[in-house]
């Protein structure tokens, strides 16, 4: 591994991934983000935690994606004044993570933003739900209005969405600024699908809290899930069997093509061809039919437990499975065919909601969105764990960063997760499912990243005593990804939000926490 | 175009029986026949999600795809409250969507119904009640109809939009 810059120490983390963990002072959080933002690291998240019961502090950690591990960076601050320098101007997804870390831990970033971002006016302002003597956290009767920044000028109007949508979506705020049909601005204000993870994984002992990651986004729950279990089973140093590290990744892969076949079907509609719709949901119907026979739910929100899965797949499913994998596969070479020669199809596709690799290297972007402008990294690829180091994924990337794009990654992602998952059947190891994950030892501190269909997710374990959490950070990469959103707007017509916003489909819950 | 048509052709009518409220399943013409009994017309469907994790919302989706056939018996989803006949709403409601979820009942016209869908929508389910969560929809606005599940299966959520029109149906024809 090469040195940290600046010489920092650093010790070892116990994660799925290479993952170093170094203790600064304000100087060296600022120096070390130059730093990292110089070597092209991404700022993954940003979290804090109440120490003062151990020793009178408060703690912010950065974790940094390089192209081959993971940097934690932890910066304690004394109970008297806590606060820290900002990295906003260095990373621009730092802005929202430092907003959220005010909100729950009344632990400021320096200079920055003094709105609430996840603290809508509903909780009293004075009561911090992440700090250790908030119980409990009072309520206030209605929420305060928002100051959206307004945009001024002749012909300038503004379109207020939100946060209940006119689709089968989840909630959310967006202010247009528009002239005409043409968008100046997007704001958006998140927030609304806020439950108080963070406070509620304290809530729960090692051995649930899996339950709780599976349902921070349901969509990503095997990516979160699994995560959480990395997390645990690297602090305690147990090592999942090797079926059960197949059986994942037969789940997650699984897990990608249902949202890519719905994202696919529901991205044709938007752009008024509903037969794309109806064919795709349909195979994401027979998909989801299958994960009920195979693996025993449609959705599989419980399945990766800690130690390794909850059900085996029976042999006599394998053929099916693999059968089914290959109508699969066959029927999305035809619409995609079908789409690709699509002229109207294409059209809409086309140069809609452009973002240029400049933008998504400047934002931080990850994940498929990243892909699609020719940028960003795959998990799987840069430091894959069991079972990806023998599977070896191919990385879908494209390079003209529109709609068009991400639905050409989508596609591909789609067509080499099929691969993937009959490479997993065709050697699928034999052996047990689960084994026993022992308590961790207090105080342990440990990773899990995954690569989820949207981009990588991060399950920071913190653990208590006698099997209780002491902290779970969870990170969904739409952080990332929403302020994309409001880049790749600009310029674009109202009516072409719904698409532009259908090609990353993100995750408020994911965000909101 | 004709490789569109053959796709279509091939794929054929893929649409299911719809199942009455606690089984066994009646054809879609049955269900209309029931719909049409308790509202007069088709039911309009308006969506609401009050703080879910998302997984309600896939399975809302997948009630839209041709298997289910939900348009055939007179189900829509449409984009307003204020078009809508039944609420279908998810998610332990959370403290920033709660004057939300009350705004859209409040948009919605009489006479109206409400489901709540799944372990969250019913009591909260692992979110439980907190400083940002408030629990089950119950506590926000009347419930008709709650379908457990994390996820509900897509058939349960039907089975449950038909007990909340039966349900109201139920004091009509008695009286």
């Amino acid at each position: 591994m090469t040195p940290l810059p600046l010489s920092i120490d650093s010790t070892s983390l116990p994660s799925n991934v290479p993952a170093r963990l170094g203790v600064v002072d304000r100087e060296q959080w600022l120096a070390l983000a130059s730093a990292m933002k110089s070597a092209g690291a991404v700022l993954l998240s940003l979290w804090g935690t109440d120490d003062r019961d151990r020793d009178g502090r408060f703690r912010v950690r950065a974790a940094y994606l390089l192209r081959h591990e993971v940097v934690v960076v932890e910066h304690p601050m004394p109970a008297t004044a806590p606060s820290y320098p900002g990295l906003e101007d260095r990373f621009p997804v730092a802005a929202r993570l430092q907003r959220t870390t005010a909100d729950l831990l009344g632990v400021v970033a320096e200079g920055g933003d003094g709105r609430g971002w996840v603290q809508h006016g509903r909780w009293s302002r004075q009561a911090f739900p992440l700090r250790r003597d908030s119980d409990p956290v009072p309520r206030t009767a209605a929420s305060e209005p928002y100051r959206f920044v307004s945009v001024s000028g002749d012909g300038v109007h503004e379109i207020p969405v939100g946060p209940v949508h006119a689709g089968t979506i989840e909630p959310g705020g967006f202010r247009f600024s528009v002239v005409g049909e043409k968008v100046l601005r997007l704001e958006q204000r998140l927030g609304y699908t806020h439950k108080g993870v963070a406070r509620r994984f304290e809530q729960l002992s090692q051995r649930e809290g899996h339950r709780l990651a599976a349902r921070l986004s349901g969509d990503s729950a095997v990516a979160f899930s699994w995560a959480y279990c990395a997390a645990l089973e690297s602090i305690t140093g147990t090592p999942v069997p090797p079926r059960a590290a197949a059986l994942r990744a037969l789940a997650l892969e699984r897990e990608r093509i249902a949202n890519h076949l719905g994202d696919l079907g529901a991205l044709g509609n938007d752009a008024g061809f509903a037969a794309g719709l109806a064919q795709f949901s349909r195979l994401k119907e027979d998909l989801l039919r299958e994960n009920a026979r195979a693996l025993g739910a449609r959705y599989l929100l419980d399945w990766v437990v800690p130690g390794g899965v909850a059900t085996d797949l029976a042999s006599e499913r394998m053929g099916v499975e693999a059968a089914q994998l290959a109508a699969l596969e066959a029927t999305v070479l035809e619409l995609k065919t079908l789409y690709d020669e699509h002229p109207g199809l294409q059209d809409r596709f086309r140069e809609a909601g452009r973002l240029s690799a400049e933008v998504v290297e400047k934002l931080g972007a990850v994940g498929l969105a990243a892909r699609a402008s020719g940028m960003g990294q795959d998990l799987r690829i840069d430091m894959p764990w069991p079972p990806y180091d023998w599977l070896e994924p191919r990385l879908i990337q494209q390079s003209t960063g529109d709609v068009a794009a991400r639905v050409q990654v989508r596609f591909g992602e789609l067509l080499e997760s099929i691969r993937l998952c009959q490479t997993l059947l065709a050697r699928l190891p034999d052996g047990a499912i689960r084994v026993e994950v022992p308590i961790a030892s207090p105080d342990r501190l440990g990773l899990g990243l995954i690569e989820g269909w949207r981009g990588p997710v991060m399950i920071a374990l913190h653990c208590g005593a006698e099997g209780a959490i002491r902290r779970c950070h969870g990170h969904d990469p739409s952080w990332q990804n929403w302020p994309l959103l409001e880049h790749a707007i600009l310029d674009n017509i109202v009516p072409d939000f719904p698409l532009i916003n259908k090609s990353f489909n993100l995750s408020y819950s994911g965000h909101d926490g | 175009m004709l490789d569109l048509l053959r796709r279509i052709l091939r794929t054929g009518i893929v649409s299911e029986r719809l199942p009455a409220p606690g089984e066994p399943p009646v054809d879609t013409r049955g269900l209309q026949e029931a719909l049409l009994g308790v509202l007069g017309r088709a039911l309009c469907i308006r969506h609401v999600d009050a703080g879910s994790c998302n997984g309600c919302e896939l399975e809302i989706h997948a009630l839209n795809n041709p298997y289910y056939n939900l348009e055939g018996a007179g189900i829509r989803f449409v984009a307003s409250p204020r078009h809508a006949d039944l609420l279908l709403v998810t998610g332990p409601v959370s403290v920033n969507m709660e004057e939300a979820l009350r705004r859209t009942y409040a948009a919605t016209p009489d006479p109206k119904l409400v489901v709540a869908v799944g372990d969250c929508g019913a009591c909260g389910g692992l979110f439980g009640e907190s400083y940002a969560s408030i629990g089950g929809v119950a506590k926000v606005i009347p419930v008709d109809v709650t379908v457990p599940g994390c996820p509900p299966s897509p058939v349960a959520i039907l089975q449950g939009i038909l007990a909340a029109t039966r349900k109201r149906a139920a004091p009509a024809s008695s009286g």
